[in-house]
């Protein structure tokens, strides 16, 4: 496998972890491409997770935009409430059948966390979940249902206490464990072999939504939109279109205008963090910079590798919506089809609709409704109830 | 930097401007009144992932004081303007250089005094640039290698290693242990056969652990997190109680040097 993607990418870890990554590079090209895995993960994608997840045309949603048709593809109705699972079943799977008896995994919002868990549980498997203690805090309801699957939730209180410092705590655990436990990273980040790795287990996402809009169109649709923040669910919705005359637009957290976390729409710039050399954003001296968005998944200060390479290739366009544009959409989704987004996807929501306002009306968008808002719900009264 | 008559160098590391940078050259000359025969100096980063909870505090207690890679390397010339003659080998992470410039980074590092530059997150394969940097202005980049590497690997790796090989003395991270994995004596006796000057480092904290490195044929010993420990009991916010902070360190240290004298 190709370590890099163009410049970006590689493989910046302690030494302790070359062996370990190769490992798990040489189990995914084994294990990972068999038959056996193949099938059982497709099983387990269908019979458990509740693949395939439709593709929505949101007529209402349309309406409001006055423009192109938007659809949405529904991530949000599989197990556990996004297209998490869908790389968390993957990995544990693989995990599993390469002789690992626990997972550790980090989360923001903590959706990553109870997909892991969940694989967990489903697989048999030990599991701890890394998680800021800023996250705790305003993901409550998560870190119970982690505990409920029977994982433990370790909080991390150093640096800004979010996803970072979580990735952080687990790069730390895997160091040590390595020989016995699978770091489930939850993004198309990290070292390599994970972002091909977890682009591969979600690009489940494109591939339906392809077939889906050929058999509801006819051809390709105009546009593709997803949120950003690692930057799964985008890539998995993008990368079966690569080759496809689609415009495709990755939607980061403008945040509340001040330290937001837009990498590669706003100060960001190459640097190295997490095993990986990507954009990110950082402090005149190098130092990892603290970000804010209203939504914990969307808080990452670097972001996948190969969303660097797009940037500059010019692929992916990549815009923002900032917190009151998000929540504008998050309340809007609701009222008008009866679908709460997470927070992240209405990031992707409220810019998609900007963008079919200025498209005509025979063309289509696809959205990657990446997640459901129910964890969101309590956070959002909250901010509300104090503006 | 490694002594040509008798027992292991002691090479304490010391995380530059913890809790303020006064401090750290009082702390670094103390120690090498005290037997330091070199100082591993860390310019802090945000995102220590190689480092445990010690070290990781004394990294964030020395960015909140507003230590940067400019001033960490102010404070090595300023070393060698009183006086301080060890060899000193700075250590920081790779994101670092990569935004200070790596060639530019190489040269104030030695041009400042230093000898050589450990970077934790910059394997072999990926030391291309960093190396050639280093090269250029006349900085040794040490190369970290771990008991889990293969005799391949390891053969690798001190073929590529300039000044000493830093053996890792634990799989994991930095941190005091109560016990040293067998496997790291192995290593080190592993990489001595392959004809390169060896430290161990990462987790050692007593003298009795500084004394088996140097029996298994180690040409120095590093100790950080015991030493953050053992004065930053005596941190509260920027300000220390430098004179029970330096004796403690003082005292440890002489222990340390016998220790590694064998």
């Amino acid at each position: 496998m190709k370590k890099y993607f163009g410049k970006f990418g590689g493989q910046f870890v302690p030494e302790t972890l070359v062996m370990a990554l190769q490992q798990l590079e040489h189990s995914y090209l084994t294990v990972g491409k068999s038959r056996k895995f193949r099938q059982e993960l497709g099983r387990l994608l269908r019979t458990y997770a509740g693949r395939p997840t439709p593709l929505y045309l949101a007529k209402k949603l349309t309406a409001r935009g006055g423009g192109a048709k938007i659809y949405l593809k529904r991530e949000d109705l599989l197990h556990t409430g996004a297209h998490k699972i869908n790389n968390a079943i993957g990995q544990a799977l693989l995990a599993k059948m390469s002789g690992k008896r626990r997972l550790i995994a980090e989360t923001g919002a903590g959706q990553h966390g109870v997909a892991t868990a969940t694989a967990a549980a489903l697989l048999g498997m030990e599991c701890d979940v890394y998680m800021g203690s800023v996250d705790i805090a305003r993901q409550a309801p998560n870190v119970y249902r982690m505990e409920l699957l029977g994982a433990r939730v370790i909080e991390v209180a150093s640096g800004s206490r979010t996803l970072k410092d979580a990735i952080n705590e687990a790069m730390r655990d895997y160091t040590a464990s390595f020989e016995t436990t699978h770091y489930l990273i939850g993004s198309a980040l990290g070292p390599h072999p994970y972002p091909a790795m977890v682009r591969d287990f979600q690009s489940v996402i494109g591939k339906e939504a392809k077939g889906q809009f050929a058999a509801a169109e006819g051809g390709v649709p105009d546009a593709l939109v997803a949120c950003v923040g690692g930057g799964s669910n985008a890539i998995g919705l993008f990368f079966p279109f690569l080759n496809e005359k689609v415009k495709m637009y990755g939607v980061e957290a403008g945040g509340d205008g001040n330290g937001h976390a837009a990498r590669l729409t706003g100060k960001g710039k190459p640097g190295v963090l997490h095993g990986m050399k990507t954009y990110l954003l950082e402090d005149r001296h190098g130092q990892i910079a603290d970000t804010h968005s209203v939504s914990a998944g969307l808080d990452y200060p670097a972001v996948g590798p190969q969303h660097s390479l797009f940037m500059e290739q010019g692929r992916v366009k990549y815009a923002e919506a900032d917190d009151s544009e998000a929540l504008s959409a998050f309340h809007l989704l609701s009222e008008l089809e009866g679908i709460v987004p997470a927070l992240e996807s209405a990031h992707a929501v409220a810019f998609a609709l900007k963008l079919a306002r200025g498209m005509g009306r025979g063309k289509s968008i696809i959205v990657n409704l990446s997640g459901r808002g129910d964890k969101d719900v309590d956070h959002v009264r909250k901010i509300e109830g104090e503006r | 930097m490694f002594s040509k008559t008798k027992g292991a160098a002691f090479m304490p590391y010391v995380c530059c401007g913890d809790p303020n940078p006064e401090f750290t050259l009082k702390l670094a000359k103390a120690l090498a009144q005290n037997g330091a025969d070199a100082i591993e100096l860390g310019i802090p980063f945000s995102d220590p992932i190689a480092d445990g909870k010690s070290v990781q505090a004394a990294s964030a207690r020395a960015l909140v004081a507003g230590m940067t890679p400019k001033k960490a390397i102010g404070i090595i010339g300023k070393l060698r303007k009183e006086g301080i003659g060890v060899p000193i080998v700075a250590m920081t992470y790779y994101n670092i250089p990569f935004s200070f410039g790596e060639e530019k980074f190489a040269v104030e590092l030695k041009k400042a005094g230093a000898q050589g530059l450990i970077v934790p997150d910059v394997p072999i394969d990926e030391c291309g640039p960093l190396s050639a940097a280093c090269r250029k202005a006349g900085l040794d980049l040490v190369q970290l290698a771990t008991p889990n590497c293969s005799d391949g690997r390891l053969r690798k790796i001190a073929a590529r290693t300039k000044g000493f090989l830093y053996a890792v003395s634990v799989v994991g991270i930095t941190g005091a242990r109560g016990r040293m994995d067998a496997r790291a004596i192995r290593l080190v006796k592993r990489a001595k056969r392959m004809g390169v000057k060896v430290a161990a480092g990462f987790g050692i904290s007593s003298p009795a652990q500084a004394r088996e490195f140097e029996q298994a044929g180690a040409d120095g010993v590093i100790v950080g997190s015991r030493l953050a420990d053992l004065y930053s009991r005596f941190i509260s916010g920027k300000l220390i109680g430098e004179r029970r902070a330096l004796a403690a360190a003082s005292k440890f240290a002489r222990e340390m040097k016998r220790a590694c004298l064998g």
